[in-house]
């Protein structure tokens, strides 16, 4: 019995060709379910990737308390990761320190720019006009704190007069 | 404090504001589908979402500190009225739009100065919620602040409404501001808030506020409480019969 589980130890599956550069890479593929064009990387919410043992431990951040989005990126890293290496996967949360828009990258601004949703400005930029994603214009103003999602506001535009969503700084 | 005191007290300090999250976040959940207007909706079932949240941070770390087996789910779903130790004022009726924001408006500043406060607690899983949760605050109370001045400085109707929700309300806010000794020995351990420390500053901020709005402040002439001791008024009994519904008829049942 014991010699059994020291073989079973000595050969977990893929070990030798499982890096962890290899599974951020890996990892740029799961994106936020409400916003497809942004991946976790890019919106600051993937925090870690580390093997202990023969388990894939992920960490993540949550972006906002009740977003619901966080169960099905949860569920996504499991299905992705553990498909791919064949290993055990978790996933943990960490609330410290509090994700911010900050987090996000340059790219995953230009991504939401691109989708049509005005990305945050850095929280130090003091208070700055929020810019129309359709037409660049400068005039715009605020309908309501709350556009589809928690983290976006809905704005419209005073020269084209599109509505459109702006991804809150916090 | 010995070491089983200490970790009851912990349990039910985490377990209260668990409880406060969850009755204000259903109480708003309410109203979807039932929103004024389109964004209204939209925006009050997302500040739902944000206390549905907090509510399930603070019930998963309540069930670690217990040990039991427990889940956030059990503590959310299993437990009886005189269980639930939230304030009163989250669990009455939402009442009509100007009652839901002026409670909204209420709470959003208890919880800017809460919050606050709570993330240099000494225990690192509540600094680390209200961390969080304080940047959701400050963008609530923007909203909560704005209605007030909208309601407070429009029609007649909407000024008498508001100031007749404010009236009600006032009443059980004294209870935002009392603490019993469990509390208060973990207050002096670093690990809660002295919420009694608040009240200056919540007082003042309102009556900035009010005063913008052209609300006059409610004269002191009653006050209610129990909530923290889980005596409640008769609508926490209807809020859960059906929140708790489906597990109470279908235990464990799943999604």
């Amino acid at each position: 019995m014991a010699m059994n589980q020291k073989e079973i130890k000595a050969a977990p599956p893929h070990r030798q060709r499982i890096d962890v550069t290899a599974l951020r890479i890996l990892l740029e593929q799961v994106k936020d379910p409400e916003i497809p064009v942004i991946s976790i990387r890019d919106l600051g919410v993937l925090r870690d990737v580390r093997l202990e043992g023969d388990t894939v431990v992920v960490v993540i951040t949550p972006t906002y308390s009740g977003c619901p989005a966080m169960k099905a990126i949860r569920n996504d890293i499991e299905e992705l990761v553990a498909g791919a290496t064949g290993l055990a996967v978790k996933v943990e949360m960490e609330l410290s320190p509090p994700w911010s828009t900050d987090d996000m990258t340059e790219e995953g601004r230009r991504a939401l720019l691109e989708y049509g949703i005005a990305p945050p400005q850095p929280r130090n930029a003091g208070a700055r006009r929020v810019q129309c994603p359709r037409c660049g214009s400068g005039s715009t103003h605020l309908i309501s704190e709350f556009g589809s999602t928690a983290c976006k506001a809905l704005y419209q535009c005073q020269d084209c007069l599109e509505p459109f969503d702006h991804f809150k700084c916090i | 404090m010995t070491g089983k005191t200490n970790k009851e007290a912990l349990f039910n300090y985490v377990v209260a504001l668990g409880d406060d999250a969850l009755t204000l976040g259903h109480r708003l959940s309410e109203w979807c589908s039932n929103g004024p207007f389109l964004e209204e909706d939209l925006a009050l079932t997302n500040v739902a979402l944000d206390y549905i949240g907090r509510a399930r941070m603070f019930y998963t770390y309540a069930a670690e500190v217990e040990g039991r087996g427990r889940t956030e789910d059990d503590l959310a779903y299993l437990r009886d009225c005189r269980d639930f130790r939230n304030f009163l004022i989250t669990e009455l009726p939402r009442g009509d739009f100007a009652f839901t924001m002026a409670r909204q408006l209420i709470l959003d500043v208890f919880n800017l100065e809460f919050l606050q406060a709570l993330s240099g607690s000494s225990d690192a899983n509540l600094a680390g919620i209200a961390a969080k949760a304080v940047k959701e605050s400050r963008y609530h109370l923007r909203r909560s602040h704005d209605w007030a001045l909208r309601l407070g400085n429009g029609t007649e109707e909407s000024h008498a409404r508001m100031q007749k929700a404010v009236d009600e309300l006032w009443g059980y806010t004294h209870e935002l501001f009392e603490m019993d000794e469990q509390e208060l020995a973990l207050a002096a351990a670093g690990v809660a808030v002295d919420r009694g420390l608040l009240r200056g500053r919540w007082g003042e901020a309102m009556d900035a506020i009010l005063q913008e709005a052209a609300l006059a402040r409610p004269v002191e002439e009653w006050s209610v409480r129990g909530g923290r001791e889980g005596m409640h008024t008769e609508h926490l009994g209807y809020l859960l019969a059906d929140l708790q519904f489906l597990q109470r008829s279908y235990p464990g049942l799943r999604w």
